[in-house]
């Protein structure tokens, strides 16, 4: 199988990636799709940095700006760090656990399916009249004030992306729950993959309260319901509940699976097994549990008054103990190890200072008092961007590189990762530690512009510079890739020499069917375990056999295709309606908008029928084949 | 001996900190130059919990740079096989424990303030009506521009907020639109006007500070609210006590619109009674406009709440107010010549509410007035 691939036309390639239930295709899809709105968002952040290099600029109009920083916020969010996440999680927890795929294949496809739709969507605002204005918390009484459809193109395409979020959450939890190899207890399963089960846990309780929202958010603009419409007895304050309900918990969703990467890479570079491991593994639950406790401290100045504001204080500073607990923990793994400085490890071994400098700014602003004054100022800016940034992008480019011969089977140039790594943390800093300062000396944050003589210039500009510096490395990044990818020099099993969990263990490429025998698991760090103690091969917990795979499915493709057709006729729905609300009712009617809606709901319903009643029940990798594989790979390895 | 370096130390690194911190940004608009007792605690909160996190940080980097430099595979060598360490109980213990109480000390300060700041009680008599003995502004957030109430007085001014300093000065905040947030950072911490209800609480302003940013603050809008969210800035004039009272007194004073004595001015007052006075009030009553009141805009610090105050700009803004404040309620609601409108500003700019007009003690008067019908009132439950 693995050899018929090889020499396949355009064509047929791209219909194998949209036909794929393949975890690590899938993986490759997210990688691809999430790569390229990060590019986007890092457009966007570029535009926001230029306007405001100068006082006074009028590179972008007001309008324009709050355009974009929307969609810088929610892109990035949503369509970067979260699929970039997604992309690692697929491509290495089934082969950390000793599965051949995971537990629902078909629905891993439809979530990657609906998150490139529902962000293609999105985007697509920016030439339909204008993209979302309003921040991307969306606040309810300007997100139901602006004008035009960029807010409905906010909900109905982050309801849409949203729901492949959810779904893959479930299946990550149910994977790993039911699909680990033989002797793999909780208690050995590698760190990037308990940080992918809690954070998928917190996806399938947080993202329903997203949900909510934004259907409430939806029928007040398709509809006129008055949710949010105060004059009509609506309340705007539960959008902002609801928000941050999800929106906190989001945050940790974001940062837990980069910790994951960080452990697994301090492991394998100081050659050393994670200091702490239980310690940790209990640090991710806590925090994932808190994470549910604190959301209103991104309300300390909605006026909840100061009882709520004092407990989620104090609940809220409670965080920073498991937190802190792993920071010890990993600078205790590096202590006393033989570290190794690849572009990953310095990653990672940069993210240690970042993310605390992040994160004692995050206890500052837990301090609700002192936060009336950080509250939407600059200072908050450059928290969320140092624990963002610091943690979560920092996290994305080290398992970039880290997994990428898992991934591609090739190595990225370690030169060039190291040229840009350090332009990167530098130009990161640069950018973003002036902004404390900047919020400190009361300048806001959204703000398309600022008054020259308030002292904020230099260090606006500096911004810029720094930002600018971050441009740079993510470019180096992009050609070593393409470098990487053109000279396409494969790299054979374990090619960083120390790798140490199960996933290290596979030849490479991995073949479709991930393990020949699934795997028995000795203990914590199974492949470190079998190189040390014995020949370097995992033990077989099953003999040699035919075993079951699923087939390929265009079903999920076309699901969130209907979505994506439905989703413009909801847009339009209202548009010149009387009853609608006034920031859509002076649109031009269009009739069609309940046919568009009709049509893609059909579509939908159609396809999930075809799913329910025709039986897929897969296929048979037989012995042969596999036996035909492994003799491969012993002729390639000699 | 080791105390006395242990307190010096400490001294010394509060006092680069202070140094740091107090020696940037505006006296008129920073967190970090406190001008009153609500900025003073916040800040004195921001310094404790700074101290602590560098504390944190510092230990962190210190192991960090310890573990690094000893650990490296070019000085312990290819051959170097780490011990695998499963963790350790006691270090465990010390770096759950440590930072617990690193947190309670911040708590403690934490929650008092809350509480303190949050306590509004003096706003009302037991009775449930409006203390007439305190300064209470309402305040309501339009985009994007201000409007302040004095309900004790019955006053209404917008854009320039004028306190008493050396007392605690009470704020009613409510968003008329959209959300907005009312920050002064010199004074303190900010609070939302929602439009779901109002918002309450206060802030002091130092007269002795009042007097190094000559006696005006600034203040912003700290909520997304629209495309001219940057510019919806605006004054804060603090006075003494006497000077506030004269203030208030001379604008209850100002009960017809003033008349324009210039040709050209009087011409103005015309056209702004035919095309302006349907949005803008030139008396400083009537809260709750379309648009802001103008009662004293000659005696004001700015033209749309961010531009310098002077006839040219004053032009500007009514010829194109959508190039100056995108977003705003005002384009399009009138259709004025470049002559009419040149008269009308001369006439705004003319707009000036005569100083020492009012009588204080009426004003005073006027307070006992209320008070005493309030306590008849309360006598006849």
């Amino acid at each position: 199988m693995a050899s018929a691939t090889k020499k396949r036309g355009v064509g047929p390639v791209i219909w194998d990636y949209m036909t794929t239930v393949d975890h690590k295709k899938i993986a490759i899809l997210y990688l691809i799709a999430g790569g390229f709105f990060f590019a986007l968002g890092g457009i966007e952040a570029m535009l926001i940095r230029i306007q405001l290099a100068v006082p006074n600029n009028d590179f972008l109009s007001a309008g324009l700006f709050n355009e974009v920083i929307t969609m810088h916020g929610t892109t990035m969010i949503f369509l970067a760090a979260m699929p970039l996440l997604f992309a690692f999680m697929n491509a290495t927890v089934p082969l950390q656990i000793g599965a051949r795929d995971v537990a629902f294949p078909f629905l891993n496809s439809l979530g990657v399916w609906l998150f490139i739709f529902g962000g293609i969507f999105l985007n697509l605002s920016w030439f339909m009249g204008g993209a979302p204005d309003a921040g991307w918390t969306s606040y309810a009484s300007l997100s139901i004030k602006s004008p035009g459809h960029g807010i409905d193109f906010y909900a109905l395409g982050l309801q849409i992306a949203g729901a492949g979020t959810l779904i893959s959450g479930i299946n990550f939890v149910t994977t790993i729950i039911s699909m680990r190899a033989p002797g793999m207890t909780y208690m050995r399963m590698p760190l990037m993959t308990w940080t992918t089960l809690v954070a998928s846990v917190l996806i399938v309780f947080a993202f329903p309260p997203l949900t909510i929202g934004l259907f409430l958010l939806t029928f007040d603009r398709m509809f006129g319901s008055s949710f949010f419409l105060v004059e009509t007895g609506g309340n705007t304050i539960i959008w902002e509940h609801l928000f941050w309900i999800f929106g906190h918990p989001e945050v940790y969703i974001l940062i837990l699976p980069a910790f994951g990467i960080f452990s697994e890479i301090f492991a394998t570079f100081a050659r050393k097994r994670l200091f702490g491991y239980s310690a940790m593994v209990f640090a991710t639950v806590l925090i994932g549990f808190f994470g549910f406790m604190v959301w209103a401290h991104h309300m300390f100045t909605v006026g909840l008054g100061p009882t709520a504001n004092a407990i989620f204080s104090v609940a809220t500073m409670a965080i920073a103990v498991p937190t802190g607990i792993k920071i010890f923990n990993w600078i205790f793994t590096i202590w006393g190890g033989s570290i190794e400085f690849t572009t990953p490890m310095l990653y990672a071994l940069a993210f240690i200072p970042s993310f605390v400098m992040g994160g004692v700014t995050g206890i500052m602003q837990a301090a609700a008092p002192a936060d009336y004054q950080y509250h939407d100022s600059y200072f908050i800016v450059a928290h969320f961007h140092y624990v963002i940034v610091g943690g979560v992008v920092f996290g994305l480019l080290a398992g970039l590189h880290y997994y990428w011969p898992l991934m591609f089977g090739t190595m990225l140039s370690e030169k060039l990762g190291k040229i840009s790594f350090v332009l990167f943390v530098a130009g990161f800093h640069m950018t973003f530690l002036i902004q404390h300062f900047l919020g400190l000396w009361g300048m806001p944050r959204r703000v398309f512009t600022y008054l020259d003589g308030q002292g904020y210039n230099t260090s606006n500009m500096i911004s810029t510079v720094g930002a600018l510096m971050m441009a740079v490395a993510v470019i180096i990044l992009l050609i070593n890739i393409i470098i990487t990818v053109a000279k396409n020099q494969k790299v054979g099993r374990d090619p960083w020499g120390d790798g140490r969990t199960l996933e290290w263990s596979l030849p490479l490429p991995v073949p479709h069917y991930n393990f020949a025998q699934t795997p028995l698991i000795r203990g914590l760090d199974a492949y470190w375990i079998e190189k040390k103690e014995n020949d370097g091969k995992m033990m077989p917990a099953e003999s040699l056999d035919d075993f079951h795979m699923p087939n390929n499915s265009i079903i999920p493709f076309v699901i969130s295709l209907g979505l994506f057709v439905a989703a413009f006729g909801a847009l339009h729905f209202a548009s010149g309606k009387e009853w609608a609300i006034d920031a859509v009712s002076d649109l031009p009617q269009h009739p069609w908008a309940l046919w568009v809606l009709i049509l893609g709901l059909a579509i939908v319903f159609i396809s999930m029928g075809v799913r329910s009643w025709k039986d897929d029940l897969g296929y048979y990798v037989t012995k042969e084949e596999v036996l035909k594989d492994l003799e491969e790979q012993e002729r390639g390895a000699k | 001996m080791k105390n006395r370096w242990m307190n010096a130390k400490w001294i010394g690194l509060i006092s680069v900190l202070m140094v740091f911190l107090s020696g940037c940004g505006k006296n008129h608009l920073s967190t970090l130059r406190p001008a009153g007792e609500v900025g003073q605690e916040q800040f004195n909160l921001m310094l404790l919990s700074i101290i602590i996190m560098i504390l944190v940080i510092l230990v962190v980097v210190v192991l960090f740079t310890f573990a690094l430099t000893k650990s490296r595979r070019s000085k312990v060598g290819e051959d170097f096989e780490p011990k695998d360490v499963a963790g350790n109980h006691t270090l465990e213990v010390i770096w759950t424990s440590i930072p617990i109480l690193l947190l309670i000390i911040l708590a403690i300060p934490t929650i008092y303030f809350t509480f303190k700041q949050a306590d509004t009680q003096a706003m009302e008599t037991e009775d449930g009506e409006l203390n007439s003995e305190e300064v209470i502004v309402n305040v309501t957030a339009h985009q994007y521009w201000w409007e302040f109430e004095y309900p004790n007085q019955e006053v209404v001014t917008s854009q320039e907020l004028v306190v008493p300093t050396d007392t605690k000065v009470y704020f009613n905040l409510h968003g008329a639109d959209v959300k907005h947030s009312f920050w002064v950072p010199a004074a303190g911490g900010k609070m939302d006007t929602n439009i779901d209800g109002i918002n309450s609480f206060y802030l002091v302003f130092d007269d002795e500070k009042a007097q190094d940013s000559e006696r005006l603050f600034n203040g912003k809008c700290a909520e997304l609210c629209g495309p001219s969210h940057a510019l919806m800035d605006f004054k804060v004039k603090a006075l003494p006590q006497e000077e506030y009272d004269q203030w208030l007194a001379d604008m209850k004073a100002v009960e017809e619109p003033a008349q324009a004595s210039a040709d050209d001015a009087a011409e103005g007052q015309g056209i702004f009674n035919n095309s302006c006075i349907g949005c803008h009030a030139v008396t400083p009553q009537g809260a709750g406009a379309q648009g802001p009141n103008l009662a004293n805009f000659g005696d004001r610090d700015l033209i749309a709440g961010y531009l310098e105050h002077n006839k040219e700009n004053l032009v500007d803004w009514i010829s194109d107010p959508e190039s100056l404040k995108p977003g705003n309620k005002m384009t399009g609601a009138y259709d004025l010549s470049e002559e009419e409108i040149d008269k009308v500003a001369e006439y705004l700019m003319g707009l000036n509410v005569e100083e020492g007009s009012g009588d204080v003690s009426a004003l005073e008067e006027d307070d006992e007035e209320s008070s005493e019908e309030d306590s008849s009132e309360e006598g006849g439950n």
